[in-house]
Order: structure tokens, then C-alpha cells, then sequence
């Protein structure tokens, strides 16, 4: 059985796992206000918000509903539009949209609704930065985004106020959302209902899983493993960050110790997927994936992680990351294995991170290329250095040669020049969807140039290297 | 005043066609479709789908009672594949069940075996091959070959466009339910409901009295569900018909990328010649235009495209040509602009390619040659209350481009990473239909006796707010507040014989009919009132009769009540046709649009040299709305169709391969801008005119004119990366993505 709160109401169900929260919400609790657009976490029209007890307090983030498993729900209370209403008026961030004109069509707008009042939800020092971040999972192909800008604008306003102490209340006597929310945390902790998968395929958040096999999902046999708490969870000791495979990138990306090492985290991050999917998507997931051009894979391989691997017996192994990957998406890995933590040394004062990513669009895209690169140095000498490189062969590239060779060379443009003649020769990029051949050779180029130009801009301009 | 349906929006309140509650027993239907683009089906096999869990049915083109053609313009589209596959996409076969889901397990058992044939995906090749969907048109003005001698400067080139996916967030769909008597009522997210009933009862082999067609609202449209939205409810239809049941279909965004037609991709050779000091003496420009395999609407779209090849600019000696090329793709369509967009970007590439080579601004070239009053375009219309100058100098000035672009120009000194790049976008676009005989339209308005209206129009309200406009003109004609009223579905049987809501003309066509019904109903009822009142004059505001400017004690539900009581009719309807039209297709001349829309927009980019990636810093647009009716929905409008023409200029790219196949078959590989790659800055001002008698209200039309301001786009990334690169040619090939901008910039003479 599955239990969670859907609104004001209490839901028990014993619908197939892999049912989508997006067809349950739609077709079995007839609530039409939540829209179906792409059913691949693309579009946003179907976001909902999921909100979770934590330590007696409620948190809620958005999500997509159509990439959701229901047994991700377990426990939880679901929030969609019609949950958001108020009996005789409009919440504020309803308010917002209709005074700023932020609905046309009016099929993306459930979806922007629930992403804002998210934000209205989760925040504790409201910006206008904090409120587009909050959508930017939402695409509208009616107003070109200004209308919904000023909307976002609007509600940052009314926020100002938000008293953090007693947020749910202020929320609720403010009129942003309606009075049942101030006794979901109480409600929620009644239910008592654990529920319990023992499948064969593992499965996080599930969000490349449920795009990729969307119509086989019925017939598979899936083993949910998000937000189990022994799988959660990320550490530091002795240098060292341990990321257990359940942590999503939003948990990454508010991480406090990863934001002071790394002057960028929050900008790089950002650049990984959406909000909504952020909330979800697990950094496990993401390397399981064997995706060529997985963000965080290539993150991690720059950071020179190791994998830990356990079996159904509790056996653990650990690898480096580099040898996870034999092939397209063939993996050094058991079928009865998973991913059970991610460990990686923390850059220090000497150890110099940089992450590019290029795709069609910013955000919210997969990258044609895209690159890191770990650095420590020594004065003006490279001490040792981890470059990685995405969309450039089947699998993540570690650049092996190109990383050995920057040991012990001078931070100058004649050791970047050579380095990169070094790197075309690891690269077998073929045109795609993403680009021609041709086309990611020179942003591979480009990209590692952009690493030494913004972390050694003293050192390294673009007119040496170009 | 707010679009009256944003209420409903932001509480999910609003209905869609999936949002209809479904009748118990409803199937639902899924489209299977071939995997070739050009092929004979040599097999069909069905048995082994058919035996799977939950189907009921599979429908071919054997199962049609009445003929298997659905083409609008030309009868060259089955419903169904019969015999032969023209591209990827094209639907064989329609698969009943109980659910999508048994659908889509079923869809996996059909075998088909195809001999292939050759396949085209390229429109210059398809014209050498001559297939075409109709003979080639020309439109001339002047003399081009005595021209020539004129000019001072020629320069000859090639342009290449790309289509663009509609990605209406709400996906294709209808549902069908049977009715008594062999009749049928579809509800259908079309933005033609006629046309749909039209196809319906070809293809169903009924009249079109048994085939009511109703529409709420589309999740978006933009031209996507003018023509094509047709095929699905004709499916649905078919099958309720034969399986007296009620049948649904709502496509997967997948399914609706591959089997939909988009934007249509053109290439096009030009010649343009100028004289020393910049005026454009001749130009001559022949398009060839990727239809699809299938006319659909592609010989209109192709009309568009020749009526706005010389944009906003007079040329006295214009040979425009164009070829419709038929090739193995999914039938191209109806998107926002029909054509126009596509003619208007060779002129503006011909002219940036003067300028680069004469070493000017293309703004030189531009004001020396934008249309004044009395100017004659090469389809033989003679402009009047003519806009062009007057938004261009108002958007130079009010804007102070002169400073903007000294501003740019120390910033690309100063600067050797980043470009900035500047372009300006004037604009002129018809509104009409440019097929005289759609250019009508009706309303039908009912006043009940307890004082409530209710509205039909042909009408569809697709987000671009029409139905707010339509309840501005009731609500102001009868004094009377907005919840005294209420906008209705379109549906056929309400109003028949529609147009559909296209051509930017929604709100004209249909909102002059309904003017006139509002005004027959008020004159009516002025007359009662008239009665008690005589020598007065009869007003009716703030729900009440006013006699001679002074508040009277009859109310607006007296007077309905004492008119019901009289036994004076209370229901009207009416029929607009816009006057002063024509058009000779034999010629090539005539007087095809009502007015035109004109204005100027101002692009800053910022290119980032190393990356090949861009930002908009802002768009500075002055636009003439005419006297708007409503602000906030039309600057919306402006807003929207903006970003749509940034995005199909940038990061929107199309990829077929060369065996048909659609590469950028969903949301992960096809990118609309999101909140981030739109401009920082968008702004708008008014242009102060006197708008024009044949708009509703004096407010022009507002659809689609904004989209082309998205051109600009275009050639302002292509200034900037010239700023970094600036001794190279490069190719005029649109959209700019960040992919061609990195390879420009880096591009070696």
C-alpha cells in the first residue's frame, strides 16, 4: 500500500509502483488541473509540489509529476493547483499572475502556480534570482516569460515580510496558501505505513527512467530506492565528501561546506537540468545512467571520485569512477549491485574547480560538450590536474593523457596550447542531435581554454590562446 | 482589462479537450504510423495486435464509408496510408482499445513490410526533380531586367531558413461521442472547427448537419491546429461512428512531433540592386519552400511569403517567385506569420549583405527604403495611412539608438572576448486573409429576459485573448457589466460556415459581426425604451437607461424584461464580410489585405567569443497598435510573438535526417526558449495613431506582426560575431545556434 496526503486528503492505494504520480493525480483522483505536456520533465505543466516531514517541520519542493513514481509520493504530501486554491479568492501567487497578464493559454500556468507558491513555501530570504530559479523549470510558449517575470517579481515583494520563525502561519494568514497546510505536519506523521520494493531494477528518482522506458515501466520490476534514509545523506571527513546514492542535486547545491570550497558550486549546478529535476534526480542515478554526457558524472570524474558498489549480500567494492565505465552505458557493475556512496576530496585552498557546459540552450539542456577540470598548484607549477570531458566518445571521458601531461607545467599558454593538441587526440565525437562532429572538436577546444581563462585570469587571456 | 480567463487558469479551473470529463466507455485511440518516409506497403499485418489485451479495433483505409481524403486546399491527403507512405509520420492505421496504454503495447505487434523509394527531404531538390504541389507564382512590379542598368551596386546570395515546431504546450486531441440518428458531436482543440466538420463528413460520408463540431479553448495554437488538428477528431469521429462508442484521443508530445507538419523550411536565391546613395532599385527573389508531402496549406503559405518579400520596403522593380516543393517530410503548415516571416528574411539578409559589402550600417539601407503613402507593393496594393517612417523614427529617437550604438561600438573596442551586436527590424504585415472569400465571419448573441448574454462566434480562443475582446464589445455596446455576459464554445452548430481563427484576424472578422449584432440588439431595445422616453435620446451605460445623458429608473433587466414582454426579438445574428478587398490570382494584383501593421524593433546581443554563446540585452520595440481595445492583452501579444520569432531565429532547430527521420523529436532535443535565454529587456511603446476603420474598434490586429520583430535577432548575433570575425563571409542560414555561431566565429576566409 501506498499512503500520502494528496491536498487535504488522505490517499491509500495499491496502484501498480510504476504508475506516474501525473496519471494518478489526472485520471484516478480526477484532478484535471495538473496538465500533461511532454511527459519527460521538459515542459513543467504538470509540476506539483511534494512536500516531506522533516524533524516536525514540513518542506516542500517542486516536482514533475509525470516522471515521478507514485511510491515516491509514500509518506508525503502532494500538492497540486487545486490544493493551492483558497475558498473565495485568489492565493498571492495567483493574485500575481493575473494582475501581470502571466497567463495566456493558460496549459503551463498550473505548473508555474505550483512552482511559485514552492518557492513561496521554501524560502527564507526572498529574491527575484530565487523566485525565476523556482521556474525555470516551466516553459510558456505564449508570453515570452515577462509577464510571469513581473509576476515573480510581485510575489518577491509580498514575501519580503515572511516571518521565518512561523512560516506556515504567516503563509496561511497571508494568503498564499490555504489553512489545511497548517495541520498536514501533524496529519503526516500519523501515517505509520512503510512501504516496501524488492525488485530487481533499482530506481532513484526516476527521472531518466521514466522518459527513456516510459511504456515498459508497467511490466518492469522496479526497486524504489528514493529518499530511503539509509541511502541519504552527505558527509565530510578528513577531506573527504561522501555522497550516498539517494542525494539529489538540490541537496548539493544548498550544501553549505561544497558552496564555501568551491567559488562557482551554485553557478555550475545550476547549469544541471531544472529546479524540479534537481529536486529528484540523484547523483547515483546520474552515474548509473552511463549517459556520455552526464553533468554530474563529469563533475565527479574531475574530482576524481571513487564509487562504492553493494550487493544484495552487503558486499561493498570501491572503484575510481574513471573505470565505471567500460563502454556506452556498459558498466563495471553486478546486475545486483548499486551505487551505495559517491567519495571525492574536497578542493582546498590550493585545488582550483571549473565546470563548462554548452548546449542549445543554457538551462535546462542537455550539453553538446561540456568539461571540468580539478587543478592544484603549487605557485605558478600544475601539481596535478583531473580534466573530464562529456559528449566528446560513448562514454564520460576521463582525460587521462591530458591530465598527466599538465603535472609539473608551468601555468602559461604554451602549456595550454600543447595540452589541447594532446586532448583532440582522446576525443571520438560524432554528429548528433547536439552537434556535428566538427562543431564539438572546437567548443572541446574551447572549453578547455575557458577553464584556464577563468581560473587563472592573471595567468591566462583568451588572446594567448586563440 | 485582465483576459477573463486568467482566473480559471491560475486555479486549474480552466477546461481542455483532456480535462472533459469521459463518458463511461470511452476508448481511446492511437494513431500508428509508418517508420519510412517514402515507401509501398507491400503488408499490413494487424492479427497479432488485434489479439492483445484491450484493443477492440484497428481502422485502415478500408474501413472509411466515405472517401479517405482530408486535404483542405488539394485532395492529395488520405486519412489513412492506402498502398503507399509519403513520409515518416504518416499514419497507416488507428489502433481502438481500452486504454493508451493497450494501445501502445498493441502498436508493437503490427508488421509492415514497405518496398522503400527514393526519399527527398530537400526542397531545391524536389523543385529540379519538379515536384511541386502547385505550379510555381510570380508577382512582378516594374521592369527588373531594365533595372540592372540602374544600379550602382548587385549583389547576388542565398538564404536557408528552418522550420520551427509549433509546441503548443497542450498537445493535439480530440473526442468524439455518438449522438442519436447517425449524427456526432466531436469535441476538437482546433482552431478551425468548420474545417473539421467539413473533413468529418467527407470522410464519414454524411452531411454536414450530423457533425457538430465544439471547441473551449486550445492549450496554444499558433497556427499548429489551424489545418492539422483536423486528422485526429476526423479519427476519432471515424471510429465513435463505427463502434457507437465514445473515442478519445490526447497524442504523446512524441507522437505529435513526428506526425505534425511545422513552420515551413525555405531556401531562396536574391538579387538586389541599389543606387549610390541607397535606394533599392531592384530586387528579384525566388523561394523554395520544404511543403511536406502533402499540399496542406502550403500553396497559401506560399502566396504570404510572396506578398512580404520586400517587407517594409518600396522596390519599384520586383520579381518574386516561388516554388511549393513537395518532398518526403511530414506536411509543413500554418505557424504564426504563414509565410511572411520567411519572405521578409531574405530581404533583410539582402540587405545586410549590401551593407557589409558597401561597408555600411544595414539602417542606411533600411530608412532610405521604407514604404511612405501612395507606394505601390508588387501585388499591385497602393499603401495608405502608411506607419513605416513614422515608427522608425519614433523607435531611433524615443529609444536614442544613435547613443545605443556608440555605446556598442566603444564596447567591441574595449572588448576582444565579448561582441555586442546591433540590428534594427522593421516591420509590415496584411491583415486579411489573403483568400478574399475566407475574410468573413458571424456572431449570435442571445439576451435572456432575466438580463444575461450569452455569445457565440467563430472565434477560438487559443490564449490570444479573443474572447476577452469579443466581451469588451458586448459589455461596452450595452452598458453593462463583464458577469452580465458570457463568451461560448465555438461550435458549429451556433455558427456555421466559419473561417478559421487565423490571419491575425480573429478579432476583427468576428468581432465586427458580433458589433453589429450587439447594436441591432441595443437599437432594439433603445426603441423600447424610446417608448417612455420620446423626444429623448436613448442611452444605455452603467446597466441602465440614460435619457438624453441623465439616469432613468429602467434598469438594463427592465428593459429586457418590458422588450421580452413586447414580444421584441432578444436574439440576433449577424454576418460581416470585410469590404474594399480583392484579388486577381490571374494577374497576380489586386487589394488582398484590409490595412497593413507596422514597426520597429531595436536588437542588442551580446555574443560570448569563446563559447559561441549569446544573451539579448534588450529589444526596444515601437509598435502601431492602432487605438488598442485592450493593453494588456495586446502588449502580450507583442511579447510573446517576439520571443517565438527570437526562438526560431536561435536555439529552435529542426533536424530531419536525410532519410526523413525526425532527430529533434521531443522537448530533450528541440529547444524553445526558456526564462533564461529570453531578452533582459523588452520594451514597447505605442505608436500614436489613428488605428484604422476595418479594425475592431480602430485596434489592429495584433497575432502575428510581432514575430517578425524576431528577424532582427538574426542579424544582430550576426553583427556581433562579424565584430570578432570581421573579414570572413559567412552564410545566411538561420537559426543562429550557438553551434553555427562558434563555427562563424572561428570560420577562416
Amino acid at each position: 500500500m501506498i499512503q500520502f496526503f494528496l491536498n487535504n486528503r488522505l490517499i491509500t492505494t495499491d496502484k501498480p509502483a510504476s504508475t506516474t504520480l501525473l496519471d494518478f493525480i489526472r485520471y484516478d483522483e480526477n484532478l484535471r488541473g495538473t496538465k500533461i505536456g511532454c511527459r519527460e520533465g521538459d515542459c513543467g505543466a504538470c509540476t506539483v509540489l511534494i512536500g516531506s516531514l522533516k524533524e516536525g517541520k514540513m518542506e516542500y519542493m517542486s516536482v514533475t509529476s509525470c516522471l515521478t513514481p507514485l511510491p515516491n509520493a509514500h509518506r508525503k504530501h502532494v500538492v497540486t493547483v487545486e490544493g493551492l486554491n483558497l475558498p473565495d479568492k485568489l492565493n498571492q501567487a495567483q493574485q500575481a499572475m493575473v494582475d501581470c497578464s502571466g497567463t495566456q493559454c493558460g496549459f503551463c500556468t498550473p505548473g508555474f502556480i505550483n512552482s511559485m507558491s514552492g518557492y513561496a513555501l521554501s524560502t527564507t530570504s526572498a529574491s527575484i534570482e530565487e523566485a525565476i530559479s523556482a521556474i525555470d523549470g516551466n516553459i510558456c510558449r505564449c508570453t515570452g516569460y515577462k509577464s510571469i517575470e513581473r509576476a515573480a517579481a510581485k510575489l518577491t515583494e509580498k514575501l519580503a515580510s515572511k516571518d521565518q520563525e512561523q512560516p506556515l502561519e504567516w503563509l496561511v494568514a497571508n494568503g498564499f496558501v490555504p489553512e489545511y497546510f497548517k495541520h498536514v505536519a501533524e496529519r503526516l506523521s500519523e501515517i505509520k505505513l512503510e512501504y516496501h520494493t524488492n525488485g530487481q531494477i533499482p530506481i532513484g528518482g526516476g527521472t531518466d527512467l521514466y522518459v527513456q522506458k516510459h511504456d515498459e515501466l508497467h511490466d518492469m520490476d522496479l526497486h524504489y530506492l528514493f529518499d530511503k534514509s539509509h541511502l541519504n545523506g552527505i558527509s565530510f571527513s578528513e577531506g573527504q565528501c561522501t555522497i550516498k546514492s539517494a542525494v539529489t542535486v538540490s541537496d548539493l547545491i544548498t550544501n553549505e561546506v561544497l558552496l564555501d570550497a568551491i567559488p562557482n558550486w551554485y553557478n555550475y549546478l545550476k547549469l544541471v537540468s531544472s529546479t524540479p529535476i534537481r529536486n529528484i534526480g540523484t547523483i547515483a542515478g546520474n552515474i548509473a545512467n552511463g549517459s556520455p554526457i552526464g553533468d554530474f558524472t563529469i563533475i565527479l570524474l574531475a574530482m576524481n571520485a571513487r564509487v562504492t558498489l553493494t550487493n544484495k549480500e552487503d558486499v561493498s567494492r570501491s572503484l575510481p569512477l574513471k573505470d565505471f565505465y567500460l563502454g556506452y552505458k556498459v558498466l563495471n557493475k553486478t546486475a545486483d549491485e548499486i551505487i551505495t556512496a559517491i567519495t571525492f576530496d574536497v578542493p582546498t585552498a590550493h585545488t582550483l574547480f571549473n565546470f563548462e557546459k554548452v548546449c542549445k540552450r543554457q538551462y535546462l539542456d542537455i550539453a553538446s560538450v561540456n568539461a571540468a577540470i580539478t587543478v592544484s598548484t603549487d605557485g605558478n607549477t600544475i601539481k596535478e590536474a583531473h580534466a573530464s570531458m562529456g559528449g566528446v566518445g560513448p562514454i564520460p571521458k576521463y582525460l587521462e593523457k591530458t591530465s598527466t601531461f599538465l603535472v609539473n607545467k608551468t601555468i602559461e599558454a604554451q602549456t595550454i596550447l600543447r595540452a589541447e593538441a594532446l586532448l583532440q587526440t582522446e576525443l571520438s565525437p560524432i554528429s548528433d542531435a547536439r552537434g556535428t562532429e566538427a562543431y564539438k572538436r572546437l567548443l572541446a577546444r574551447q572549453l578547455f581554454f575557458a577553464h584556464f581563462i577563468a581560473l587563472f585570469p592573471n595567468h591566462i587571456k583568451m588572446e594567448d590562446l586563440i | 482589462m485582465i483576459n477573463i480567463d486568467a482566473h480559471n487558469h491560475v486555479r486549474g479551473k480552466s477546461i481542455y479537450l483532456d480535462d472533459i470529463q469521459e463518458l463511461q466507455g470511452t476508448l481511446y485511440a492511437l494513431p500508428f504510423d509508418a517508420t519510412v518516409a517514402h515507401a509501398k506497403i507491400k503488408s499490413l499485418n494487424l492479427e497479432a495486435a488485434l489479439h492483445r489485451k484491450g484493443i477492440v479495433t484497428i481502422l485502415t483505409a478500408k474501413d472509411i464509408p466515405g472517401e479517405n481524403q482530408i486535404g483542405g486546399i488539394l485532395p492529395d491527403e488520405p486519412l489513412f496510408a492506402d498502398g503507399e507512405v509519403h513520409f515518416r509520420g504518416q499514419v497507416i492505421a488507428l489502433i481502438i482499445g481500452t486504454s493508451e496504454h493497450h494501445c501502445r503495447q498493441a502498436a508493437k505487434l503490427i508488421e509492415v513490410v514497405y518496398e522503400e523509394l527514393p526519399v527527398i527531404t530537400d526542397a531545391r531538390e524536389a523543385q529540379k526533380q519538379d515536384k511541386l504541389i502547385i505550379p510555381p507564382r510570380s508577382f512582378k512590379l516594374g521592369n527588373t531586367s531594365e533595372a540592372w542598368s540602374q544600379c550602382d551596386h548587385i549583389f547576388e546570395g542565398r538564404t536557408d531558413v528552418n522550420g520551427q515546431e509549433h509546441l503548443y504546450i497542450e498537445t493535439q486531441g480530440a473526442y468524439a461521442r455518438p449522438k442519436e440518428d447517425g449524427s456526432i458531436i466531436i469535441s476538437s482543440s482546433t482552431q478551425g472547427p468548420t474545417a473539421v466538420q467539413r473533413m468529418v463528413a467527407r470522410v464519414l460520408g454524411i452531411p454536414m448537419h450530423k457533425v457538430e463540431i465544439d471547441t473551449v479553448r486550445l492549450g496554444g495554437g499558433f497556427g499548429g491546429k489551424e489545418d492539422q488538428a483536423t486528422p485526429w477528431a476526423v479519427m476519432v469521429a471515424l471510429a465513435s461512428q463505427l463502434l457507437h462508442k465514445p473515442v478519445k484521443m490526447a497524442m504523446h508530445r512524441m507522437d505529435d512531433m513526428r506526425m505534425t507538419g511545422k513552420r515551413h523550411p525555405y531556401s531562396a536565391d536574391f538579387k538586389i540592386g541599389l543606387t549610390k546613395d541607397f535606394k533599392i532599385v531592384a530586387y528579384e527573389v525566388t523561394h523554395y519552400q520544404n511543403a511536406g508531402a502533402a499540399a496542406d496549406l502550403s500553396p497559401a503559405v506560399m502566396e504570404r511569403t510572396l506578398f512580404h518579400s520586400t517587407n517594409a520596403y518600396f522596390i519599384p522593380n520586383v520579381i518574386a517567385k516561388a516554388y511549393s516543393c513537395k518532398t518526403n517530410l511530414p506536411p509543413n503548415t500554418a505557424f504564426r506569420g504563414f509565410g511572411g516571416p520567411q519572405g521578409k528574411f531574405v530581404i533583410e539578409a539582402a540587405i545586410v549583405k549590401a551593407a557589409e559589402s558597401l561597408g555600411v550600417s544595414p539602417a542606411v539601407i533600411q530608412k532610405a527604403n521604407l514604404v511612405v503613402d501612395g507606394d505601390e507593393l508588387s501585388y499591385g496594393q497602393i499603401l495608405q495611412q502608411v506607419e513605416a517612417r513614422n515608427a522608425w523614427e519614433s523607435c531611433m529617437e524615443k529609444y536614442d539608438y544613435e547613443s545605443q550604438k556608440k555605446r556598442v561600438v566603444a564596447f567591441n573596442a574595449s572588448n576582444s572576448r565579448y561582441k555586442k551586436g546591433l540590428a534594427i527590424q522593421p516591420i509590415c504585415f496584411g491583415i486579411s486573409f489573403t483568400n478574399t472569400m475566407m475574410n468573413h465571419a458571424r456572431a449570435l448573441v442571445h439576451i435572456y429576459h432575466d438580463g444575461s448574454v450569452v455569445v457565440s462566434t467563430g472565434a477560438v480562443e487559443m490564449g490570444q485573448g479573443v474572447n476577452t475582446k469579443m466581451l469588451q464589445i458586448v459589455t461596452e455596446t450595452f452598458g453593462i457589466p463583464n458577469h452580465r455576459v458570457r463568451i461560448e464554445s465555438t461550435n458549429t452548430l451556433r455558427v456555421a460556415n466559419t473561417s478559421p481563427t487565423a490571419a491575425s484576424a480573429g478579432a476583427d472578422l468576428n468581432g465586427k459581426a458580433l458589433q453589429m449584432a450587439c447594436v441591432a440588439l441595443s437599437d432594439r431595445l433603445k426603441a423600447v425604451a424610446q417608448k417612455e422616453y420620446s423626444d429623448a435620446t436613448i442611452d444605455l451605460k452603467e446597466e441602465k437607461v440614460f435619457a438624453n445623458g441623465v439616469p432613468t429608473d429602467i434598469s438594463w433587466n427592465d428593459l429586457v424584461m418590458k422588450a421580452f414582454t413586447q414580444r421584441v426579438a432578444l436574439s440576433e445574428n449577424s454576418h460581416y464580410s470585410t469590404p474594399t478587398i480583392h484579388y486577381d490570382k490571374t494577374k497576380e494584383k489586386g487589394h488582398p489585405f484590409a490595412y497593413h501593421v507596422y514597426g520597429t524593433a531595436i536588437h542588442e546581443v551580446t555574443v560570448d567569443c569563446l563559447r559561441g554563446t549569446y544573451d539579448f540585452d534588450s529589444v526596444n520595440i515601437v509598435h502601431d497598435f492602432g487605438k488598442s481595445m485592450n493593453i494588456d492583452i495586446d502588449n502580450g501579444q507583442i511579447e510573446g510573438g517576439l520571443v517565438q520569432g527570437i526562438g526560431w531565429m536561435t536555439l529552435e532547430e529542426i533536424i530531419y535526417n536525410n532519410q526523413g527521420r525526425l532527430v529533434s523529436n521531443a522537448l530533450s532535443t528541440y529547444k524553445v526558449p526558456d526564462i533564461y535565454s529570453v531578452p533582459k529587456e523588452i520594451n514597447i511603446i505605442h505608436l500614436d495613431t489613428q488605428g484604422h476603420e476595418l479594425a475592431i474598434k480602430k485596434s489592429k490586429a495584433v497575432g502575428e506582426p510581432p514575430l517578425m520583430y524576431g528577424i532582427g535577432a538574426y542579424f544582430a548575433i550576426r553583427d556581433a560575431v562579424k565584430a570578432f570575425n570581421p573579414n570572413v563571409e559567412f552564410a545566411v542560414n538561420a537559426p543562429y545556434t550557438p553551434e553555427k555561431v562558434l563555427m562563424d566565429l572561428y570560420k577562416k576566409s
